[in-house]
């Protein structure tokens, strides 16, 4: 099962180093992990989903407590959360194609942020099921790259973590 | 302002920490250091490899509850210090080492003697630090000592590049703790605490498991006085041998794979596990599906991530040993306890039968020289009053099951690691710290020949430890399973009549004692315990002689291989 934890760590040296060693070290498999300083510039906000059954995840959750530069980590529950991931695609394309594409692209309400004779380069931000039916679509025109920041996601409402 | 060098810095921090005593060896980037604590009246114990310094300081630790601290160079120096480092995080020890490292600016450059010992060390540390700055010197190395000692202790890393320790700071400048993410639980929950009491007063058939976590937090003393008041039974994890008396009638000793019959009985037949300061580690439990099938479990720790990890809680207490212990206690004796210990009597009974019946045996008629006997023996003439240290193997089952511990911190062992080589050194580090008492390694012909240099230390530094070879020639351990499981396929484990332990302890200017025959052996050790410098007795003790009982590795702990009675 998929789960989606939000770690607040201190902003030093070493800890994303720790903090990732600790999920090959327990064996587990990170899905995705994106990282970067929240509000509070001496602190980092680490976003990890990962593959786990309910006692694997507690276990990661105690044993991330512990490393000393994490301050708080929460579960994010699925049905409460924003969740997003930005991914960028490029396209392989030709003039025939290429207005179907923006028709898709569109549809999607993702931005092309580039164009080349034999290419289009797109943007999506959404959620990991938005993504992979975008990916779908053009799969059949041939994907020559594909990258993602990883999910990043927040709590609904006035509650912080 | 009068500044000094950062070397300066790095030894008034740890005079403050009440540091008396540091392991260690020198090297390229710790020689200004070295130059250092040369003018300082902290005592240096110069190991012969710094594997050596990081059982010492973890003996040391655990011999007298303060932190151990090693010391070593960069790249190979921290290196060797790994098996120490990764020994004291299995046990929880609370250990400081200090590194050093090569200049910040040749960091990552593959210089020469560089080794990235914070990402080495990172999955067997407590935490650790890489100096970057000589401002946060002083911060960290507090900060070090209050993690290595507060909560579940540890070994803490501070490697220190060599332009820190000669970098110029103010002399006044003073370490502060600031550690938000790191705050561990001391008082346990009273509503939980509440509920373990009720737990414990309706359990008809309860046991207690007292871990190292009961030694670690000083719980012996309450520990026992509840377990006597209210009549439970206390089993032991190898760790936490010492930790309750094991002469008292109520000790069911050790349990696991080479625990006592009647521990791994009480295990499988209880029907409440108050477990203290103690992890479940597979030796313990054996096949974790076949474990305690009937039992719930009260698991007090101050680890949050060890309590549900292995087996299911039916009460879970964070907290530390001692203080939960103490409040425990005073909740349970609030109840009507005299009825609640006519409740348990039947079950005490029985376990008290079984522990008769299934004493731990060998075979006491044979002639031949059994490391059992000796075992013994060493109990017999030491009064039970020494801390025995031990190697890893068959000597360390043998040392787990027939001397009788009493007390809290006699007993220092490698358990999670299982560390070979962990004897001798360790007892150097007893004896630094505990020079009043009798400190013996009981050891094995494989182990002490991955330390047999540290011999040295022992020798110039004059800490006259006493180590009891319990020699069979084999690689004992390793050769009982071969025997038992392996067809007798004996790969690689006879090491027989290679080495001449005698001479070889008499080339280090100790003293070796030679013992052939069981008539010789309490005239040995009586002899060995009377000269004050290091003795090595060498046993032949039988050469196959197996360590029994024994759970088959994957078997539940209610299978056990006998001693025939």
């Amino acid at each position: 099962m998929s789960h989606i934890i939000s770690v607040l760590v201190e902003n030093k040296a070493g800890v994303l180093a720790k903090i990732s060693g600790l999920f090959s070290r327990r064996g587990f498999n990170i899905d995705s992990l994106a990282v970067g300083t929240t509000e509070d510039k001496t602190v980092s906000r680490i976003t990890i989903a990962v593959q786990a059954d309910q006692r694997g995840i507690e276990q990661v959750v105690k044993q991330l407590y512990k490393l000393i530069n994490v301050l708080k980590i929460q579960e994010l529950e699925p049905a409460n959360i924003v969740e997003r991931e930005l991914v960028l695609i490029k396209v392989a394309t030709d003039a025939k194609n290429r207005a179907e594409i923006l028709e898709i692209v569109n549809i999607f309400r993702a931005n092309i942020v580039d164009v080349a004779k034999k290419s289009l380069l797109i943007e999506i931000t959404g959620t990991s099921s938005k993504v992979e039916a975008l990916r779908e679509l053009l799969d059949p025109y041939g994907i020559l790259e594909l990258t993602r920041t990883g999910k990043i996601a927040c709590t609904r409402g006035s509650k912080r973590l | 302002m009068r500044k000094i060098t950062g070397s300066q810095m790095i030894i008034k921090c740890l005079k403050q920490e009440g540091v008396e005593v540091i392991f260690g060896y020198p090297g390229g980037k710790v020689i200004p250091l070295y130059d250092t604590l040369f003018d300082s009246d902290i005592r240096h114990i110069l190991v012969r490899h710094e594997q050596g310094a990081s059982h010492a300081a973890d003996a040391y630790a655990r011999a007298t509850g303060k932190v151990g601290v090693c010391v070593s160079t960069s790249g190979p120096g921290a290196t060797n210090l790994v098996t120490g480092i990764a020994n004291a995080h299995m046990d929880s020890v609370p250990m400081v080492a200090i590194t050093g490292q090569v200049a910040t600016a040749e960091i990552g450059t593959d210089a020469f003697q560089e080794a990235d010992i914070t990402g080495i060390t990172a999955p067997i540390t407590k935490h650790n630090y890489l100096v970057k700055d000589i401002n946060n010197l002083p911060s960290v190395i507090k900060e070090a000592f209050y993690i290595a000692s507060t909560g579940r202790p540890g070994p803490v890393v501070i490697d220190i590049p060599v332009d820190i320790s000669t970098a110029m700071i103010d002399e006044n400048a003073e370490g502060k703790i600031d550690l938000p993410g790191y705050k561990p639980t001391y008082k346990g929950n009273q509503k939980q605490i509440k509920q373990a009491a009720k737990k414990i007063f309706e359990s008809k058939k309860p046991v207690i498991f007292s871990g190292g976590g009961v030694i670690s937090s000083g719980a012996s003393e309450i520990l026992t006085h509840f377990a006597q008041k209210a009549k439970i039974p206390v089993i032991t994890s190898m760790l936490g041998l010492g930790s309750f008396p094991e002469d008292h009638p109520l000790a069911l000793n050790m349990a696991g794979m080479h625990g006592t019959r009647y521990a791994n009985m009480a295990f499988t037949e209880t029907d409440l596990i108050i477990a203290v300061g103690a992890r479940f580690d597979d030796r313990v439990t054996g096949k974790v599906s076949g474990f305690a099938p009937h039992a719930s479990v009260i698991h007090i720790d101050i680890d949050p991530a060890e309590i549900g990890k292995i087996v299911d809680v039916t009460v879970p207490v964070v907290g530390n040993a001692k203080d939960v212990l103490t409040d425990l206690s005073q909740r349970y004796f609030e109840l009507d306890n005299r009825k609640s210990i006519q409740k348990k009597k039947p079950w005490v009974d029985y376990l008290m039968g079984l522990k008769e019946k299934y004493p731990l045996m060998y075979d006491k008629k044979s002639p031949n020289l059994k490391p059992s006997y000796i075992v013994e023996k060493l109990y017999e003439l030491t009064g039970g009053d020494a801390i025995i240290c031990t190697e890893v193997g068959q000597n360390q089952m043998w040392a787990a099951q027939f001397y009788t511990y009493t007390k809290p911190r006699t007993w220092i062992s490698s358990g999670g690691l299982g560390t070979m080589g962990f004897g001798l050194p360790a007892a150097i580090g007893a004896k630094t710290g505990r020079p009043d008492k009798t400190v013996i390694d009981i050891a094995g012909d494989g182990s002490i020949q991955m330390v047999s240099q540290e011999l040295a230390t022992a020798v110039s530094n004059q800490i006259p430890v006493k180590i009891m070879l319990l020699n069979n020639g084999y690689l004992g351990m390793v050769r009982q399973w071969q025997e038992l499981f392996f067809k007798k396929r004996y790969a690689q484990t006879c090491i027989r009549e290679c080495v001449d332990f005698v001479k070889l302890v008499e080339a280090y200017g100790g003293v070796g004692i030679r013992v052939t025959d069981k008539k010789d052996v309490e005239g040995a050790i009586k002899k060995a315990l009377e000269i004050d410098n290091v003795v090595m007795v060498d046993f032949w003790i039988e050469g196959e002689e197996n360590v029994y009982p024994m759970v088959a590795p994957g078997a539940p702990i209610s299978e056990m291989l006998e001693w025939e009675y």
